[in-house]
């Protein structure tokens, strides 16, 4: 399950509807190991191609590093596609890499409607996972455990 | 001459989990063997058919080697070696 802020979905969706018809591209840091989706970095796509996507290299690294340095992680690798539905393709799958990321799909094929899907891709195995679109974190998923003892 | 590497998550079963190893080497092809002599198996998801795998970057400092001279692109002591895996996609 992929719990995300509105905000962050609706920049995703804003940079792929900017980017149309070429695919959009980017990230969404998190602290490591939250899972918590915080910072939406887009990428430039470096194929600027409607069929094709892949982040610049030398961008990357500087991207990277900037997450390694702020202990972050890409939570979610997002990318768009242009004239199909948003689900992986074969090349989307055996480029996967990142076992712990969420892959998000928006698809801007309709103008007015946008699509966006998410999966986890684990050595070559989609699995589609539901969306959670929060306001804030905040009172996201607060079960009884998790308010605090009143001293 | 010890170059630091950097190794990303998809790849650190081969090191035990280690973020960062050490390795030796005065290009990049040498470093690649000698990690592979360590740590077995590296050297596959790195190199096919004599050529970095498309799947992967390879950085010396700030310099994606495939603009410097590839496997052949030389590395000096204390250089960093960081390997990241290429993020890519395509409609089919």
């Amino acid at each position: 399950m992929l719990v995300i802020r509105r905000d962050l979905v609706d920049a995703m969706v804003a940079h792929a509807r900017r980017d149309h018809p070429d695919e959009a591209c980017g990230v969404v840091a998190g602290p490591e190991g939250s899972d918590r989706p915080e910072r939406v970095v887009e990428m430039i796509n470096a194929e600027r191609s409607p069929t094709f996507y892949r982040f610049d290299s030398t961008e990357q690294l500087q991207v990277w590093r900037a997450m390694d340095a702020a202990d972050e992680e890409p939570v979610v690798i997002y990318h768009s596609h242009t004239a199909t539905e948003a689900y992986p393709s074969r090349t989307d799958v055996s480029y996967a890499s990142e076992p712990n990321a969420h892959y998000v799909l928006v698809s801007t094929r309709d103008p007015q409607e946008y699509e966006l899907r998410s999966y986890s891709i684990v050595d070559g195995v989609v699995t589609e996972e539901p969306v959670e679109v929060v306001e804030s974190y905040m009172f996201a998923h607060t079960g009884s455990d998790d308010i605090p003892d009143r001293g | 001459m010890a170059v630091n590497v950097s190794i990303p998550t998809i790849l650190r079963t081969h090191t035990g989990g280690q973020k960062s190893v050490e390795a030796d080497g005065s290009t990049v092809a040498e470093v690649i063997n000698d990690l592979d002599s360590r740590h077995t198996g590296l050297k596959d998801r790195l190199v096919k058919e004599g050529a970095l795998h498309r799947f992967v970057n390879v950085y010396v400092n700030d310099e994606d080697v495939r603009f410097v001279g590839g496997l052949e692109a030389s590395v000096s002591d204390g250089d960093s070696l960081t390997i990241l895996p290429a993020v890519a996609g395509g409609m089919r």
